[in-house]
């Protein structure tokens, strides 16, 4: 059974150590190339986020996965079939939240929920109690009888949600799901997702929030239909090969522009009156260069050696590549 | 046993859909309704009451009563008397009367030489239906004492069937049902897949193990049972306002129509896999609704009709149904002997639900 993965931790006793595995997956629309040979392995009952700005590939390589999409080139192990090939028999396996809200707005939660068990045929005996723990789980019983299009943004991504791990998939593939929801109900939702990764569920999870990538078990950061980094959140933020400074100052407008006049200096980001300063580790005495920086040029500053955030590595990978990095 | 579970939660899932969307539930019981009373109402080839004037130059008391005779066949209604014909050309050209009578002077004479016309009729002949009309009335006998000993017989003596009063309702009710069961069925099923895309519903439905042909099958079915409520609600009103018979087999009535509405809806839901929009799909419907008017001898007779449209219309369900209903309902024909419409629909019907499957991708490429 020992395949020798170099993650190892979540080989479990299914037959294969990966619930996904993707070798050079591609997709070209026209002259665009929308995902460029990813390759990808999600180990099991674990969270595996994809993070990347709008139009970074994270939907269209989740498409690819379920079957929705023909790769271009390269291909891709789901539950140890192959798509699309294998897709059919791969449908019952797994649960798929679209991005936008796909269901049916005219029919009210209990009427979309007995839909989507009969089209998946859950066992009858169990439909009923299974309905209803679906409701008592996601919060929805008092919203039965209610259309699913007049209910809130979170509500709706809560029926998503009770719809696609109705059938008890293995692996869940959700596209943006807190997209259009409030940060409660973002907190709510990833407990219910931390709660199906217990139960030994895969899960899948594309955003472009931080805070989410950072509760992932592992994650990959997608840039123009590359992935730029994958690893564990805490892998990432060490090994940016940066090193960050905070500086905290008066005058952040004059700081950032005295900084990001310097070679050595990757980014400065702004974020209120504090900057994040981006210097390669080959630099030596990071903190010393910015802080005689700031001095000659007689801006009042207080700098600090911070720990790299996910935004930090967001920001260090997707920066141009220079020759002489590497993570 | 997974198929027809899944089969029966995609037609439930459209009852339940169906139940709240008002405007369609309307639309099913109003299109009938409002089509049989237009088309029967006011679509009358009978001619009646075309306005008329007369022009009587000869003011005889034969010449009177000649003119009184052409008001009693109801085909015109006199509103004016003028003096002289060229009167009559002027209202003719402001197109105040369709018809103009003008009585010679020497009406009294000309009656008694077959060789002249008594009077003239003078018509506006460019609607054809008014002029074929109007000619019969040449053939009038002028007052039961005067005709002419020598007035050649007709050579041949026309005895209508089944339509023996030359209703116009008796004809255009039966080929009305087609019209309305294409513009409705079509209507429906053409929107009913793209509205799913519009919606994002497929994404979803594309990714479960619910098969195309269950998808299909699930989606016409509920349709089939409206397009019979909708046959009851046409023959129904038929009977009542415009008296029109079904003299064959009621039971007959319904399977062919349940056959032409499969063929409508399985050629709909083709269409809605080709629509890439709900508007589209609209188009498309009115591109077929067309030809299934006039080329499916609903208005024009088949038969007279050129070789090339002649053909393009037995492509068309309509054709074969409206040669179902009118045997059915008026020469008391059954399916059985009608079998040729019956299997040119059911093979239709397997056509389209083969291509409609085909090209429903899948994939969202």
């Amino acid at each position: 059974m020992n395949t020798g993965s170099n993650t190892g931790r979540n080989a479990d006793d299914r037959g294969e150590p990966f619930a996904i595995e993707a070798r050079g997956l591609s997709k070209r629309f026209g002259s665009l190339l929308a995902v460029d040979s990813l390759d990808l392995r999600v180990p099991r009952a674990q969270i595996y986020g994809f993070l990347g700005p709008n139009g970074s590939g994270k939907s269209t390589t989740i498409r690819m996965l379920c079957g929705l999409l023909e790769p271009s080139s390269g291909g891709a192990t789901v539950l140890g079939l192959d798509v699309p090939g294998d897709a059919r028999a791969l449908k019952p396996r797994i649960g798929y939240m679209t991005q936008k809200f796909s269901l049916y707005a005219d029919l009210t939660v209990l009427e979309n929920l007995e839909f989507i068990a009969d089209i998946y045929a859950v066992p009858r005996a169990g439909r009923d109690a299974r309905i209803e723990e679906m409701l008592e789980t996601y919060d929805l019983v008092e919203q039965r009888r209610q259309l699913a299009g007049t209910m809130s943004g979170g509500q709706k991504q809560r029926l998503a949600l009770a719809c696609a791990v109705l059938h008890r998939p293995e692996l869940l593939l959700l596209d943006e799901p807190t997209s259009a929801v409030d940060p409660k109900s973002r907190r709510d939702f990833w407990a219910k997702l931390f709660a199906l990764a217990e139960g030994g569920t895969t899960i899948l999870v594309s955003t472009h929030y931080m805070d989410e990538a950072e509760r992932c078990h592992r994650l990959a950061i997608l840039d123009r239909g590359r992935k730029v980094a994958d690893g564990a959140p805490a892998e990432l933020q060490d090994g940016t090969g940066m090193s960050v400074i905070e500086v905290t100052a008066e005058d952040p407008f004059h700081a950032q522009e005295a900084l990001a006049g310097r070679d050595e200096v990757v980014s400065v980001t702004q974020l209120g009156i504090r900057l994040r300063v981006l210097v390669p580790q080959r630099i030596p005495n990071a903190l010393a260069l910015v802080q005689d920086e700031l001095e000659r040029r007689g801006i009042d500053a207080d700098c600090r050696l911070v720990r790299p955030s996910l935004e930090d590595v967001f920001v260090a990978v997707t920066q141009p590549a220079r020759p002489a990095e590497a993570a | 046993m997974t198929g027809p579970r899944r089969l029966l939660a995609v037609m439930q899932k459209e009852f339940r859909q169906l139940r709240r969307d008002r405007i369609t539930f309307g639309m099913i019981v109003g299109i009938p309704v409002i089509q049989i009373l237009l088309f029967g109402y006011a679509i009358n080839f009978d001619v009646r009451n075309l306005d008329a004037a007369v022009a009587d130059q000869a003011g005889t008391q034969r010449s009177r009563q000649f003119v009184d005779e052409l008001e009693q066949t109801q085909v015109m209604r006199i509103s004016a008397a003028v003096a002289t014909p060229a009167e009559l050309e002027d209202r003719l050209r402001r197109g105040e009367i369709a018809v103009g009578i003008h009585v010679p002077a020497d009406f009294e004479r000309r009656i008694l030489d077959p060789t002249r016309p008594a009077a003239h009729l003078l018509v506006d002949g460019a609607d054809p239906t008014i002029l074929g009309i109007v000619n019969q009335l040449a053939n009038m006998p002028i007052g039961n004492d005067s005709r002419p000993p020598g007035r050649p017989q007709r050579s041949l003596e026309v005895r209508p069937y089944y339509n023996p009063e030359g209703r116009t309702a008796v004809n255009v009710v039966p080929g009305l049902i087609g019209i309305i069961l294409t513009l409705t069925m079509m209507l429906f099923t053409a929107v009913a897949i793209v509205r799913e895309r519009e919606h994002g519903n497929l994404e979803l439905l594309i990714n479960t193990p619910v098969s195309t042909t269950q998808l299909m099958i699930g989606k016409i079915v509920p349709y089939i049972l409206i397009g019979l409520i909708q046959l009851a609600l046409i023959v129904g009103v038929g009977k009542l306002l415009f008296d029109v018979p079904v003299r064959g087999s009621v039971v007959d009535l319904y399977v062919a129509a349940a056959a032409f509405i499969a063929a409508n809806l399985a050629l709909g839901l083709f269409l809605s896999t080709v629509a890439r929009s709900q508007f589209q799909a609209m188009q498309l419907t009115f591109f077929i609704l067309l030809p299934s008017i006039l080329l499916s001898g609903f208005v024009f007779p088949f038969d007279g009709m050129p070789p090339l449209a002649q053909w393009l219309g037995e492509l068309l369900p309509n054709t074969h149904f409206i040669r179902l209903t009118r045997g059915i309902m008026l020469r008391e024909a059954t399916v059985a002997e009608l079998y040729p419409e019956f299997l040119a629909l059911v093979v239709f019907t397997v056509v389209a639900m083969i291509f409609a499957i085909r090209r429903f991708s899948r994939r969202l490429d």
